[in-house]
């Protein structure tokens, strides 16, 4: 075979405290789709970001072409061909598409040649959209195709995409693929970073495994088995979470045409949400980032009030009452973003219990904390949990993000609440973590909770919910039940397209 | 190169450390000051720091220390619950100014009656005065959005006109000789806000301590003192606690207000005595300092209050006795926050000297 | 009281002297919230710019040095505050607040020696025919350069922010630090340049009070306008044109006040004289439902970490 588009040796990186990434090689071929596997925190951003110039590899070697290539700053990595989609978008709200594209090319057109360029090669992928258009107003979807336009516009020799669907509904997913195909046999090399086994074996030609930093294999992906590819990314075989016989009871808690208004600039706010859930069930709420989600949870965890009777607890009036009443009430909630909304980072865990248990552990005397029994409950989460910290004292910053996020939800359910509102709780965890959380949930279910499980992970909502419904801009889908429904059938739904339509 | 790298958490010895580093770095560079501005930075140094303490006329500055301290700890023990929130009250100066008229102003209302409840209800007028004057920016912000620092701020110069008009006009004594100025409230029995006057002490001074262990209780055990914490750490989290931010903006803005207020009026009671066009010497704006460098924590504000009381007391005598210019205190003072925000880099953040990679 | 002897020419003429200071002054903060950053120092970098100005234009008897030396001691005094919050990344609300107090120290210790004097006259310039011209002769053509020059660098804002690349490069900074550095764009030297930028437009704003507005030195005597411009900014939504609309709103409130002042009218001059601090928190309450045109990373600061 030819030599290799890009030649990685050896390339090390670490942080105070962690390896993330030990002597890594590998190649990636001129017109290829090379796949980076691994689970969240095994090293695969590090990589990029060391092959993109956003960080200095400690050492170790790449070769592009054949010669040396060590990219400085991102700019000289873009001089050289590399573009780069992220996970997390780097666009700017207020600014429009033709500018935002504009920031990403080292020496733009005058903006109206631009518009026209923008317009062509939307054209020539099938990815519609307006130039004059404030990315703020986007979709999801839409926001990835400024992204993706960006990158094609300096006709690069590598493209990487990092965990690019994760905010696509399955079709959005097939137009993406289409699209990064034909790239390909235009003679551009694609890195595709996921977790996602069945994406990758429908795309790639190749792929690397990475755990805890370091390669574990290379493979053919249409010739690996699922099963052998996850083996080889967890290091070992993972127990599917077992859920128990669960007996349905009366509606536990019922939203009747909920409308709010966004609390973010550019949100979709909610519109005419109506749900039912009953003791013991587990209502799946999936949908594309940003349709939403964040809205719900402040609607139902009372960040947000409503008409009362508009929200009702067993049948209870609480649409008009704050979080810590409907606390007292049974209704709990975790926010998706740990830091900094479900926990304050730089508050101690004794605090960060004290925070949201307070009403029900009974923590307060006469208005005054009753510290050693707040630091006794968050013993009790560190505990139960499996939460690794040296202490109760210590701050929820120092936490990584699987442990806080075991320490955020442990804090709910130790509280025993009748229902549950749950937002991502596995985002970013990895997957022993993951595993833990998700049996904790159910078996607070099993229990006769009912549970709202918000989330972008349909692999995980089919695994766990019994109904299933989707948020598509701030509308939510009949709720359907799990165990029927196609994949085809859920992308009509995350696409807005609802059964009674 | 040197990089900075986020400590996990907030490091606790540094976070005593760097106050007295900046003390440090500000005694090295003040000296520098005093040496360029032709005096002896020894001598200069020494003057500010030992003679109102240990010098020959120790016995009559160290009573100034009780009576300049009381406000900026007062004021600084208010602003330091905002600021721990979140909300920037830094007009303290027009709520010390309105507490002042508000309070002089009932004072003057009962002369010459003399009645053991007239210094109490002025006392509630000064908390008043304050605490409403503040209740603006705070009302403001809540109803409208509008920036509390900007508003609170427009509203010092508001005051400083409303206190030129009083003591040219309303409050001005019938008996004055056409001077500016009120009656003097410190010679009113009823009125006067002193409780000792050879050894400092007035109700201004008990007010403080009462203030500091009042503010170490709510921060620490109180729950309302961890919603304010947890306000300024996490916005966000705070509103999932159930906290209601309007409410608590308003709360730390009009007690912040009425103890600014009630500063304002302890001193036009007492120390300065009248309403007169200058009355106020920047108190409000000296407890801003005050309240950083006692790291906006009770006892650390009621030792940065001490230390720039001297300071002051300090600067009054170098100015007699060398001639050092009132404004070189006040750059003093100034440098004093600067190295403070600048040092305090060391809490959050560790520093990393690495050598520069050759590529 | 005869209001008819207040001249509308006269009084046009001369709101546009009062407004330069604050125009100035708010320009320059623009650019730096624009670039993400919030400088509460305003204050303090326009009295120390009016002290520096006064000082070398009295010593040197040019006031064109004046003036860059009141651009200099403003950016110097705004390199402070880089030191405070882009190496030590410190609050910026208290870095301001430092600076405002640092300055207002700094300047009374420079300015002692220059109390009561003179500064040697800025002057008109006089376009042939043009000055001449009745009515918009003394409004628009008899000004000195620096208040041209004060429009120009509104203008040029305006255009570099809307126009061009290094505009567009620092609007993105503002919006979202994160991504502009995700980006390969240096955030850090972005925002330096244009804290520097703000330090020497507030810097020319003191120097203007104290070298032809006033003209003389005293105190403090900038009495706010650093603060009044910081509002200006939220008031222009964050726009460079709507900047001239409003500062030239509150030299007109400021001008009027004084005339009514000297012709007597039966409002006590305190009144009169705490009027323009009154209209800007009013407008600040009417302008402050209407955020959309903040930048998304105002004030927060930044640390490029992994």
């Amino acid at each position: 075979m030819s030599e290799p588009l890009l030649r990685i040796q050896d390339l090390t990186k670490s942080y105070p405290g962690v390896l993330a990434n030990n002597a890594v090689s590998f190649d990636i071929g001129k017109s290829e789709l090379h796949a980076l596997l691994g689970e969240n925190g095994a090293g695969k951003s590090t990589l990029v970001k060391m092959i993109y110039g956003l960080v200095k590899p400690d050492s170790g070697s790449m070769q592009l072409n054949g010669t040396l290539f060590h990219p400085t700053e991102p700019r000289s990595a873009r001089a050289d061909g590399i573009a780069m989609v992220f996970q997390h978008f780097s666009l700017f709200d207020a600014l429009t598409v033709a500018e935002n594209i504009a920031l990403g090319m080292e020496d733009p057109p005058p903006m109206r040649t631009l518009a026209q360029h923008i317009e062509d090669v939307s054209q020539n992928y099938g990815l519609p959209l307006g130039a004059e258009r404030i990315v703020g107003d986007l979709s999801a979807g839409e926001r990835q195709r400024v992204e993706l336009i960006r990158c094609l516009l300096q006709g690069p020799k590598l493209l990487i995409m990092d965990e690019p669907t994760s905010v696509l509904t399955p079709q959005e997913v097939e137009i993406l693929f289409e699209t990064l195909r034909k790239l390909r046999d235009n003679g551009t090399s694609i890195l595709y970073i996921s977790h996602k086994l069945d994406e990758i074996k429908a795309l790639c030609d190749t792929a690397t495994i990475l755990r805890r930093g370091e390669k574990v294999g290379v493979c053919n992906p249409s010739e690996t088995s699922t099963r052998d590819m996850a083996e080889m990314m967890v290091g070992s075989t993972l127990k599917s979470p077992s859920r128990g016989a669960r007996e349905l009871g009366d509606p536990a808690l019922e939203m009747i045409n909920v409308t709010t208004r966004s609390s973010v600039a550019f949100g979709s706010g909610l519109i005419n949400i109506s749900i039912s859930v009953r003791k013991g069930e587990i209502m799946g709420i999936g949908g594309v980032a940003g349709n939403g989600q964040d809205d719900l949870l402040l609607a139902l965890s009372g960040e947000v009030t409503t008409e009362p009777s508009s929200i009702r607890l067993s049948g209870l009036p609480v649409g008009h009452l704050a979080p810590n009443a409907r606390r007292e009430l049974g209704l709990l909630a975790a926010p998706e973003e740990r830091l900094g909304h479900a926990a304050a980072p730089d508050m101690s865990l004794t605090e960060n219990a004290m925070l949201s248990g307070f009403v029900r552990e009974k923590l307060l005397s006469n208005g005054f904390v009753n510290w050693k029994k707040s630091s006794d409950f968050a013993e009790r989460i560190v505990e139960q949990f499996d939460v690794r910290t040296p202490g109760v004292d210590n701050a929820a910053s120092s936490l990584s993000g699987g442990n806080l996020q075991k320490f955020v939800i442990g804090r709910e359910v130790l509280q025993n609440p009748d229902v549950l509102v749950v937002n991502q709780p596995t985002w970013g965890v990895d997957a022993a973590a993951a595993a833990s959380i998700r049996q904790a949930i159910l078996d607070l279910a099993s229990n006769g909770c009912a549970v709202i499980w918000i989330s972008q992970d349909l692999d995980e909502l089919m695994e766990v919910s019994d109904r299933f419904a989707a948020l598509n801009g701030g509308r939510l889908s009949e709720p359907q039940p799990t165990q029927d429904l196609s994949v085809d059938e859920i992308g009509l739904m995350m696409g807005g397209v609802h059964g009674d339509a | 190169m040197i990089t900075l790298e986020k400590r996990p958490q907030a490091s606790r010895r540094w976070s005593f450390l760097t106050p007295v580093l900046a003390v440090v770095a500000t005694i090295i560079f003040g000296s520098i000051l005093f040496a360029a501005l032709g005096k002896n930075p020894v001598v200069a140094i020494q003057t500010i720091f030992f003679e109102p303490l240990f010098g020959e006329f120790a016995f009559y500055y160290r009573p100034q220390l009780l009576v300049k301290g009381a406000p900026l700890v007062l004021i600084a023990i208010g602003l330091s619950l905002g600021f721990r929130a979140g909300i920037w009250n830094i007009g303290a100066e027009g709520q010390y100014i309105a507490g002042a008229l508000a309070g002089a102003g009932v004072g003057l209302a009962f002369y010459p009656a003399e009645s053991v409840l007239i210094f109490p209800l002025m006392v509630m007028a000064g908390f008043a005065g304050g605490a409403i004057w503040a209740g603006i920016p705070a009302f403001l912000k809540v109803r409208f959005g509008t920036n509390e620092i900007l508003v609170s701020l427009m509203l010092v110069y508001v005051a400083e006109q409303l206190l030129a008009s009083m003591s040219l006009g309303l409050m001005k004594n019938p008996d004055g000789f056409g001077f500016p100025g009120s009656r003097n409230l410190a010679e009113y029995a009823s009125a006067t806000s002193w409780i000792n006057q050879e050894i400092g002490m007035h109700w201004g001074v008990a007010a403080a301590f009462i203030a500091v262990i009042t503010a170490y209780i709510l921060i620490n055990k109180h729950k309302l003192g961890f919603d304010i914490r947890l306000s300024g750490a996490a916005p966000r989290a705070a509103r999932f606690a159930g906290i209601n931010p309007a409410r608590l903006t308003v709360f730390c803005l009009c007690l912040s207000g009425a103890l600014a207020g009630a500063a304002g009026l302890f001193e036009v009671a007492g120390p300065s005595g009248q309403v007169s066009i200058d009355f106020n010497v920047g108190y409000g704006f000296t407890a801003i300092i005050v309240a950083f460098l006692g790291r906006l924590h009770p006892i650390g504000i009621l030792l940065a209050g001490a230390l720039m009381a001297l300071t002051y007391i300090g600067g009054e005598i170098a100015q007699s006795n060398l001639g050092l210019p009132a404004a070189a205190i006040q750059v003093f003072q100034g440098m004093l926050l600067f190295f403070l925000l600048a040092l305090d880099v060391l809490t959050h953040y560790r520093v990393r000297f690495r050598q520069m990679r050759a590529n | 009281m005869d209001l008819s002897s207040i001249s509308p020419v006269l009084l046009i003429a001369s709101l546009m002297v009062a407004a330069t200071p604050i125009l100035l002054a708010a320009v320059g903060e623009l650019v730096v919230e624009r670039a993400g950053v919030l400088n509460l120092g305003v204050e303090g970098m326009m009295i120390v710019g009016a002290i520096s100005g006064f000082a070398v234009a009295v010593e040197s008897g040019s006031p064109a040095l004046g003036f860059l030396a009141a651009a200099i001691g403003g950016a110097v005094l705004s390199a402070l505050f880089i030191v405070l919050t882009q190496f030590a990344l410190a609050n910026q609300v208290a870095s301001g607040l430092s600076l405002t107090l640092f300055g207002l120290g700094a300047s009374a210790l420079m300015g002692q020696s220059y109390i009561g004097i003179k500064p040697p006259p800025t002057t008109a310039i006089e376009i042939p025919f043009l000055s001449d011209l009745p009515v918009l002769g003394p409004i628009l053509f008899s000004h000195d350069l620096v208040l041209y020059l004060s429009l120009a660098i509104v203008a040029g804002v305006w255009a570099t922010l809307k126009y061009t690349r290094v505009g567009l490069v620092l609007r993105a900074v503002g919006e979202n630090h994160d991504a502009a550095h995700a980006l390969g764009y240096k955030v850090m030297r972005v925002r330096i340049c244009a804290i520097l930028f703000g330090g020497a437009c507030a810097g020319l704003g003191g120097a203007y009070i104290s070298l032809v507005r006033v003209p003389q030195w005293t105190e403090g005597m900038t009495a706010g306008a650093g603060w009044i411009a910081l509002a200006l900014v939220v008031f222009a939504s964050w726009k460079a044109g709507r900047i001239i609309v409003g500062a030239y709103l509150f030299g007109g409130i400021t001008v009027l006040q004084l005339n009514l002042q000297a012709v007597g009218v039966a409002i006590p001059v305190e009144y009169l004289t705490m009027s323009p601090y009154i209209i800007t928190i009013l407008v600040l309450v009417i302008l402050s439902s209407d955020k959309s045109g903040a930048p998304g990373s105002l004030g927060r600061s930044f640390h490029a970490s992994r």
